[in-house]
Parts: structure tokens; sequence; C-alpha cells
């Protein structure tokens, strides 16, 4: 696959805004900003509180906020390119038809650098999403946004970072034609009222780690971005340490929305 | 640079470069507090732009969790993470009008610059301070120097006037006819001044405080449900569309 790999830092999905809100911290300049998820609909997101703090992270249950592909077309788009941004558009549907629908349409949108597959949204089937708990389907999702998508341009696949099941996942995205596997997302957790969220932040990290070094042991070849708990230069350097092509700064830009500028200036003097 | 107590309160000066220069009433700032992945959001109550310390600005914490607690025992010198000012700030009349601005408990906070601003326009302001005894005031006294009057509430009589906002707001309304309304504090009390506005046709802004992690808007945790101009229902960011909102926007039912 000749698709390049972004990195070696990026702004992780649903961590960045819109671009605009971390634009107000720094150039957006050759950053690889991964957007929140867009669907091909609008969707209002959960109700309630949002996101509760928990000891060492976040649980959040924000629901797919997003104004849908129309609008980030016309609108969020355009502002992320003229920004110089690389934007990696993150796509979650509801059906192979979807997905291939999304990626179809972003492929003719200028500006679009790659695209990201959510499939490890914590609660698909709680939001509509299409359900790739089984490996196979979540592979039958990459291969049907490759197809619609141009083979220069990566394919990021975000995976639910399931340590037991995560090895599985990765080959088959990877034969399905991802240019890397995404390790990992949200671990599946609950609000303290009981709906269904995410954990994210510093309490993930060895979460995101055992899966990263279950699929480099096991698939040496496997180009992985990794991401979870990346919160400062020796959390970002362990994962690269531990094979990781890149990586993926998320729920730490809510308290310093500058670590990713920090953090890419850091490790471009590394190389 | 400086903590000291207001009631039950405490009241803190931050050394701030390059926040007075760009605040404007109804900001906030977004304070990292050590192992915490949340951020608090605290209203800036007070920015001088030159002071023996600098530029410097006040926010106001009440002691009530551990992360409060935390803040409001922190020592003289003690170095804070903050990114501000941050939000969407009070919007001014045009013209010198009539204003009323009722704030409750700590929440009144951005209400004391405003104050100072509005009259600053010619605006003939009345400051209503309530909370649940004299403890839970923010000083009127230092309110004073900038409103025509100030009115005191509390729910236990201890000062001022017996009885809530809610109690009293058509009243006050009805006999002061601002023509702006402006409302900070808790979102029943904000709701209730939005009713007694809406109720005599006065402007009314209120200033919400929709909890979320980061104040920046980056992470479209602080959902605020909205009324736009066009007349559809939408979800927008409280930190980046508010804190301070049209009050006959917000879709109270639903927040």
């Amino acid at each position: 696959m000749s698709a390049p790999v972004p990195g070696p830092v990026m702004v992780a999905s649903g961590c960045g805004g819109t671009g605009r809100e971390l634009g107000a911290f720094g150039s957006l300049e050759d950053l690889d900003f991964v957007t929140r998820s867009i669907t091909l609909d609008p969707r209002t997101g959960g109700h309630g509180p949002r996101v509760v703090e928990v000891p060492g992270g976040l649980v959040n249950a924000v629901g797919l906020h997003n104004p849908g592909l129309e609008h980030f077309l016309a609108t969020e788009l355009p502002w992320l390119v003229r920004a110089g941004a690389r934007p990696h558009v993150s796509i979650a549907g509801s059906s192979l038809g979807e997905y291939a629908d999304l990626a179809r349409r972003l492929s003719r949108a200028p500006g679009v650098a790659g695209l990201e597959v959510n499939l490890g949204e914590p609660d698909e089937s709680g939001q509509g999403l299409f359900e790739v708990r089984e490996p196979y389907h979540a592979a039958s999702v990459v291969a049907a946004v490759r197809r619609e998508f141009p083979a220069d341009r990566p394919v990021l696949a975000k995976l639910r970072p399931d340590p037991s099941r995560v090895v599985e996942g990765a080959r088959g995205c990877l034969d399905a034609g991802a240019t890397a596997v995404v390790l990992g997302h949200c671990v599946p957790a609950a609000m303290p009222d009981g709906r269904r969220a995410g954990l994210s932040g510093p309490a993930i990290a060895s979460v995101a780690l055992r899966c990263l070094v279950e699929v480099r042991s096991a698939l040496p070849d496997a180009v992985v971005v990794a991401c979870g708990g990346v919160r400062d230069l020796a959390s970002a350097r362990a994962l690269l340490d531990a094979g990781a092509r890149a990586v993926q700064v998320g729920s730490a830009l809510l308290q310093d929305p500058t670590l990713v500028h920090t953090l890419s200036r850091s490790l471009q003097e590394d190389r | 640079m400086a903590t000291r107590k207001v009631g039950t309160h405490r009241q803190l000066t931050l050394s701030a470069p390059g926040v007075p220069e760009r605040f404007r009433a109804g900001n906030f700032v977004a304070v990292t507090l050590p192992g915490h992945t949340a951020r608090r959001m605290l209203w800036i109550h007070r920015v001088r732009a030159s002071s023996a310390f600098g530029p410097t600005l006040d926010v106001v914490v009440s002691p009530a969790g551990e992360a409060t607690t935390w803040l409001a025992d922190q020592p003289i010198g003690t170095s804070l993470s903050l990114t501000g000012p941050l939000g969407r700030p009070f919007a001014l009349p045009k013209e010198p009008v009539g204003c009323l601005l009722v704030g409750r408990g700590r929440h009144a906070a951005p209400l004391f610059p405003l104050a100072e601003r509005l009259r600053e326009r010619g605006c003939a302001v009345t400051l209503v301070l309530a909370g649940a005894a004299e403890g839970d005031l923010l000083s009127a006294l230092e309110a004073r120097r900038s409103v025509r009057s100030v009115i005191v509430l509390t729910d236990d009589g201890s000062v001022g006037t017996r009885g809530t906002v809610e109690q009293h707001v058509d009243d006050l309304v009805a006999r002061h006819d601002p023509a702006v309304v402006y409302a900070a504090g808790p979102q029943d009390v904000l709701h209730a001044v939005a009713r007694a506005a809406d109720g005599r046709g006065a402007w009314c802004q209120v200033a919400l405080e929709v909890p979320g992690p980061c104040g920046t808007g980056l992470c479209h945790g602080c959902a605020l449900p909205v009324l736009g101009e066009d007349g559809v229902a939408r979800v927008v960011r409280g930190c980046t569309e508010g804190p301070v909102v049209r009050a006959d926007r917000v879709r109270w039912d639903a927040l």
C-alpha cells in the first residue's frame, strides 16, 4: 500500500473540536487532525451530563454529536483545509452502504488527507451504528471503505481496545486494505447513572499499550497508530518505543490544548 | 497572588498576563487541578490591567468538593495552569437603558464587571444579590460603587429581604421595568428570571454553567439545547456558543 502513514503525532478523534477551537492555541499547519466522527445524517448527541470525571480519566457519553456530512463538507472541512491542516475524517455508519457512501463522497471532497474508520465505539448498538464486534464485520467495513477511497491516501481503522480480540481485528482490517490500525479507542464503561459510555485518559494508557504489544508481537509488520493515555512526552515515547508508528493525543488536549504542538516539536527533533 | 474570604467563599487574585486586555464581562477561565483530567471553569470576577503584581484576575470559589477546597486552600505563590479568557461575553446595550442584574451566591461573580461596563455606558443598573444566607453573598459593598441600587435577598432573611429569586423576580422586574435583564446563577434561578423578563418583554441574557471538562470547545461535552434564529432546535456547546446566551433561545425543558 502506497498511502503515507500520518504522524508521528495526531489529534485524536473528538478531542480537537471542529479545528477552529484548537486553532486558537496554535497553528494547524501540517497537523494531522482527525475530526470527530461524522455520520451521514446530523446527530444531536446524548442527553444529560455527557462527560464525568473519574479517578485517572474521563467517562463520556457524547453520543457522536456531529452536524452530518453535508454540513461538515460545507463548513468544517474547508476551514481545516484553509488552515493548512491535514484532515483525516473519522466516519461512522449504520450499515456497510453508509460507510461506502461516506467514503465515496469524502474521496471527492477537496483536501481530505485520509479517513479513519470508527470501529471501536464503546456502544455501537445503542447508537445505531453497524455492529462490528466480530472482527470479520470490522474487516468488511474497511473493505467497503477502501473500495471507494483512493489507494494513495491512508485509511486508518480505529479498533476497540479489547486485548483478547484485537489481533484478529487488526489482521482482518489490514488484510482488507487499512493503511494502519489505530489502537485503541475509549474503553467501554458506564456513566454514574448507568448509561453506556467510554473511558479515556491516563487510566487507559496501559490498555492501549497492551493492545499495541499484542498486535506487534502477532503481526510484526502491522503499522500501528497508538492512542490512549498520551499526556506528555514520556507517555508518547513509551508507545513509539513499543512499536507504534505514530501516536494520537486525545483527552490530554482538553487540559492542555497546546500539547499536540509541544509533542510534535519534541518528536520531530528526535528524528 | 492574594486570597481573601468573602463570606463562605474565597476570592483568589491570580497573576494573569494577557488576560485583562482581552477580557470582557461574562468570560471565564479553565483551571487545571493537579491529579484531575477535567478542568474547572471559573467566572472572571474582576481584572486589573496593572497592580503591584502586574495584570491580575480574580475568581470566586466555594470550598465544597475536594477540588474546590484544594483550590481555596492554596497559599500565596502557588502556580496554577489556566486558559482564558474563554467563552462568549455579555452583550451590552448600545443605548443607556435601565438594566436589572440578578445573581445568586458565588454565581453572581461575572455580574460585577458587567455592572462597571454598563455604568460606563450610562446605564442605570440595579443589582439583585441573592443567597442562602449572609455568608453566601458576594460583597454588596463593592458593588455599590458601580450601580444605582443594590437589593439583597436571602433565603433565611439574615440580611436584606427574606425570600428567593424565584419568589421575588416577577415583582422586581415589574417595579424596575428594565430594558435588559442579566442573570447569573443556578439553572432554576436563571429559568425563573428568564420567564419574568419574557413576561415583561425585556431582553434577557443568562450566564449558564454547563459542566464540561475542557471549556475550550474541543470535546462537545457541554451540551446546551437551544432554539436557533431560524426556529430550529439544536444542541450547541455551552462553552463556545455560551456561556452567556439569550434566555429566549434556551430550551429550558431540555436542559
